[in-house]
């Protein structure tokens, strides 16, 4: 990714602190130039120009930026980028494979989990999250695990609905015991 | 929105911390969840020149319980942690009661009860549990570690008695004389918002006789209030319908609400009184939890 500073001298350019990270992102590893404070939601969307991650709020209250990080949801907008040093990210990118749609985005298709679909990346990856841990949720815990997450289309219903429908689909795929 | 620049190191032990905060001086900030520090550095109300990120520090991540019951509480310990904790679960009620209403789900991930302690906001949840149940917060330094108790460890809103090169490096709740009872209600908006009104009961008991009670309040007031009187109404006694009302009373006395956008500070105090009430009464319902 490329930053372009005003020229301020040399002495001043040689305070701006960069540091070298790695990390995967989707499975892929990735070694990048970052300023400290650079966000790990703005590493994504504008370093990655992996644009589905959406920034909405800024503000650590919509989840519209929610990630994996090591397979944990995370407000993107809230995380250093440096932070992810030797760590994996998951994005929404990550989810489909070159021919299929993950569950959670056939069921959203199939329930009209969306209607915007601004804070759909976000909410897909929280239901992951959950998911991942509890194939089987109620839902009342989809709802308890998405309630960081806004949606002003106010279609809480059908993306309840979504996930339900995913957890119902991966469960038929998995390998039986 | 950008936070200002900063540098920025990840030390992989305590002691190389610590030096880098000392070095750091006033303009250094311990990072830990960063729930509440990388939103204020965002808006700039928080510009350190020095963030010293301590999620590389081996060992804090634990919550666990000594042999005698008192419960220890790791800097890298997240709220996620403790709201699927079945040790807290089973001998905690009043942190199992609050862990679940922090914040929301993905900040839970992330946020850390050793930094919201820190973080000293006088709407933070945890600061009320763990000053009702008596808790500390053990600092270390380049002379060592010392122990401060929660009542003198928050110093005003936003504002903790930790040196610039301390590290709150874990939060201590002292072994139950009995057994606990308590809770943790907190009103809200909407999932995620400040605490409108927050309510922390703990209570040890031998039979029916209360041997220690605490009670503290979220969100009304400047900084955390510790509800003493409240908690002295039932000290000694047995729960019965008149001391509870005491309770509810003199805690509803120590609140000191404001009218704001999140309601009147005449709804809020007597939501102190009902949350007390409403605790207390659960208590008397259900069996007590066993100590650790």
């Amino acid at each position: 990714m490329t930053t372009v500073y005003s020229d301020r001298g040399d002495d001043a350019a040689a305070q701006v602190p960069m540091r070298r990270i790695k990390f995967t992102v989707n499975g892929e590893k990735k070694i990048a130039e970052v300023e400290p404070r650079l966000l790990l939601a703005h590493l994504i969307r504008q370093g990655l120009r992996l644009t589905g991650t959406h920034t909405g709020c800024d503000t650590t209250n919509c989840g519209a930026c929610t990630v994996l990080v090591d397979g944990q949801a995370v407000k993107s907008c809230t995380m250093l980028a440096v932070q992810v040093d030797g760590r994996e990210i998951q994005t929404v990118e990550g989810l489909a494979s070159a021919s299929e749609l993950h569950p959670l985005q056939e069921g959203f298709r199939e329930e009209h989990g969306l209607q915007c679909g601004f804070c759909t990346p976000g909410m897909m990856l929280a239901a992951k999250a959950l998911l991942d841990r509890n194939p089987d949720p109620t839902e009342e815990e989809v709802r308890w695990a998405l309630s960081g997450n806004l949606c002003r289309c106010t279609g809480y219903q059908n993306i309840v609905k979504s996930v339900l429908w995913a957890a119902a689909k991966l469960r038929a795929q998995a390998p039986a015991d | 929105m950008y936070p200002s620049r900063f540098r920025y190191e990840a030390p992989h032990s305590a002691a190389e911390a610590i030096r880098l905060l000392a070095a750091g001086g006033d303009n250094a900030k311990v990072l830990a969840g960063g729930q509440s520090l990388v939103p204020l550095m965002k808006l700039r109300f928080a510009a350190p020149e020095l963030v010293v990120d301590i999620n590389n520090l081996p060992g804090l991540s634990y919550h666990r319980a000594d042999p005698d019951g008192t419960l220890r509480i790791g800097a890298l310990c997240r709220h996620a942690d403790l709201e699927r904790s079945e040790l807290l679960a089973r001998t905690q009620p009043t942190m199992a009661a609050a862990a679940p209403l922090i914040a929301d789900p993905i900040v839970r991930n992330r946020g850390t009860l050793v930094g919201s302690l820190c973080h000293a906001d006088p709407q933070g949840d945890w600061a009320s549990v763990v000053l009702s149940l008596g808790g500390s917060v053990v600092a270390q330094g380049p002379a060592g570690r010392r122990s401060i108790p929660m009542t003198d460890f928050v110093t005003g809103p936003f504002q903790n008695l930790l040196a610039p090169d301390e590290i709150a490096v874990e939060a201590v709740i002292p072994a139950a004389q009995g057994e606990r009872r308590g809770g943790y209600l907190k009103l809200e908006r909407r999932v995620g918002d400040f605490a409108t009104v927050g309510v922390a009961v703990s209570l040890e008991t031998s039979g029916e006789v209360v041997r220690r009670a605490g009670i503290a309040l979220t969100g009304v007031g400047g900084s955390t209030i510790a509800a003493t009187e409240a908690a002295a109404a039932l000290t000694g006694h047995s729960l019965t319908t008149e001391s509870i009302s005491a309770a509810a009373e003199a805690a509803a006395e120590a609140a000191r609400p404001r009218t704001d956008h999140r309601g009147s500070a005449e709804y809020k105090r007597h939501m102190v009184a009902t949350f007390v009430e409403r605790i207390l009464t659960r208590c008397t319902a259900e069996p007590a939890e066993r100590a650790a």
